[in-house]
């Protein structure tokens, strides 16, 4: 009987566990999706946050330039490698340019962008914002008279908005620039079979489909990481705490959307 | 001024407060709780225009969410919040933004903000919400931050400063509006006792000079005697009692008597806070 209680408590347990983290997540969700419409609307509300912008731009993009082109460069490359290596055995190295190009610029270079993004800058702006709210900055905002969200989440979410596209078609150019050298001067595939196949197979649709994921992504990127920023309690471990949260629920979601999307644009 | 005679104007001063009392900001039984801690449980409080009101209690009481709730960074579960008789609970966020207007606060850890000089965050309402001119505003930041005693920081970060001087800058970013209400939030924690001393007399001075009125939370009972015009305990989310300082020194409640002597012999739990 004892022993009946015990299992039945220990699966009451592990029940009311599972229900706290689901109600959690739930929770989580919705006030990341809060976060981001506020700070967008606010975005179309004068006066306009354009200095505050630019300079989260700058972060944003400019400071993420050069682990966003190794991440392109070596993954064009590498990709090359093997592709040329499998391919080979039918004869086709000579698509290289082409199947190489439509992977980068459809799949990989947003997503790898995106994840590079929300690792650099996703875990800066928690950081930030949660030094900031435990620090008691973001009630002394409030006490200003200024809006927090309007102050520090709208030029965030515009910066990842329009740096991630840029972002991504630059790392789109580098990646395939990487993968052009490695198939033309280490693979001894000719320089123009592999521009013909790339001009040929990659379309200017199948690029702009990879930006706009990165619009989306950079949505993610920005709300995510404002959320849990803004609601970090308890100090350095606080603030430690919801940046890996941070971290790792703007890279699933960038994951999860990215599946949504490519399957809508894939249709 | 000699001491005496500088105690005597402000027992004066008290008088006229007390005579003409004009309750400014009401709190109705105010309920609030994060998780299973009941932190709030039917707070009733009224402060008076011009009066420094001290609220002491043990730590972790629920004194900073008392004040958080006066401006509405806290929202209570139940209970009515009033300033100048409206219920700031019912505001939209215009009005919210207006009524915030009223009152600086004073936060235990100054709340400067690092990324700013010390003339921006001094500056800070000026700069994001008015129009009025960079050099006007220079002006304004150099005369608030003479009143705090300092001069000279003004291209200074905060990282820089140390824990007096921050709490002086912060007075001064709350001083900036001329607000009708200061709040603050442990002013004298974690200072020397003569920067205390300072601190206090800056409260005493912006009381007298601008007939502001403050709500003082705090739990170091020299300087609540020293600025209170009247002191109010908060013990398990109540007040459990209100008086002059005299009233409370000589009170007869052992709960006031034990925490207003600092002893840890008496009715309340040393290991509950």
């Amino acid at each position: 009987m004892n022993q009946r209680n015990t299992h039945h408590q220990g699966f009451l347990g592990l029940a009311e566990r599972v229900g706290r983290r689901i109600i959690g997540g739930f929770e989580s969700a919705g006030g990341i999706a809060i976060m981001f419409w506020r700070a967008f609307y606010n975005i179309f509300l004068p006066p306009f946050e354009i200095k505050r912008s630019f300079q989260q731009m700058v972060r944003v993009g400019v400071e993420s330039v050069p682990v966003v082109l190794l991440t392109a460069i070596f993954t064009g490359m590498v990709l090359t490698l093997q592709t040329t290596y499998q391919i080979a055995k039918f004869g086709a190295e000579s698509y290289i340019g082409g199947v190489v190009g439509l992977s980068m610029t459809r799949e990989l270079v947003p997503v790898l962008t995106g994840l590079m993004v929300a690792g650099r800058v996703g875990a800066s702006i928690a950081a930030e914002l949660g030094t900031m709210s435990v620090t008691e900055q973001i009630d002394a905002l409030k006490t200003l008279a200024t809006n927090p969200i309007r102050y520090l989440v709208t030029p965030r979410l515009v910066a990842c908005l329009i740096m991630l596209p840029v972002l991504t078609a630059v790392a789109d150019t580098v990646g395939i620039a990487g993968s052009y050298l490695v198939a033309v001067f280490h693979l001894g595939i000719p320089g123009s079979a592999y521009m013909k196949t790339l001009s040929m197979i990659v379309e200017s649709f199948d690029v702009l489909t990879g930006l706009a994921k990165t619009v989306i992504f950079g949505g993610i990127i920005a709300s995510v990481s404002c959320f849990y920023g803004f609601n970090t309690r308890g100090g350095a471990e606080g603030v430690g705490r919801s940046t890996t949260t941070s971290v790792v629920s703007s890279c699933i979601t960038i994951l999860l959307a990215d599946v949504l999307l490519t399957a809508l644009f894939t249709k | 001024m000699p001491e005496r005679e500088k105690d005597k104007s402000r027992a004066k001063g008290k008088t006229t407060v007390e005579e003409r009392a004009k309750p400014l900001i009401v709190a109705e039984s105010l309920y609030k709780s994060f998780g299973d801690n009941h932190v709030l449980r039917g707070m009733d409080l009224t402060i008076n225009e011009g009066e420094v009101l001290v609220i002491i209690g043990r730590s972790g009481c629920g004194k900073s969410v008392f004040l958080k709730h006066v401006i509405r960074i806290l929202r209570p579960e139940r209970g009515r919040m009033l300033f100048d008789g409206v219920d700031i609970n019912q505001l939209n966020v215009r009005e919210l933004t207006e009524l915030r207007k009223n009152f600086g606060m004073l936060f235990q850890g100054s709340a400067l903000f690092d990324s700013l000089s010390v003339r921006e965050n001094v500056g800070f309402y000026f700069y994001e919400s008015t129009k009025i001119p960079i050099g006007e505003i220079d002006e304004i930041v150099k005369e608030k931050l003479a009143m705090v005693g300092l001069s000279g920081v003004e291209d200074i970060f905060p990282a820089e400063l140390s824990g007096g001087m921050k709490k002086r800058v912060g007075l001064a970013r709350a001083i900036a509006t001329e607000p009708r209400v200061i709040m603050y939030d442990e002013p004298t924690t974690g200072l020397d006792p003569i920067m205390a001393d300072v601190i206090n007399e800056m409260i005493i001075d912006l009381q007298e000079k601008l007939n502001i009125t403050s709500i003082v939370v705090t739990h170091d009972m020299v300087s609540a005697y020293k600025i209170a015009t009247r002191i109010a305990m908060l013990y398990e989310g109540k007040i459990i009692e209100v008086g002059t300082p005299q009233e409370i020194k000589n009170s007869q409640n052992p709960y006031v008597q034990q925490f207003v002597t600092g002893s840890y012999k008496g009715p309340i739990d040393v290991l509950e806070g």
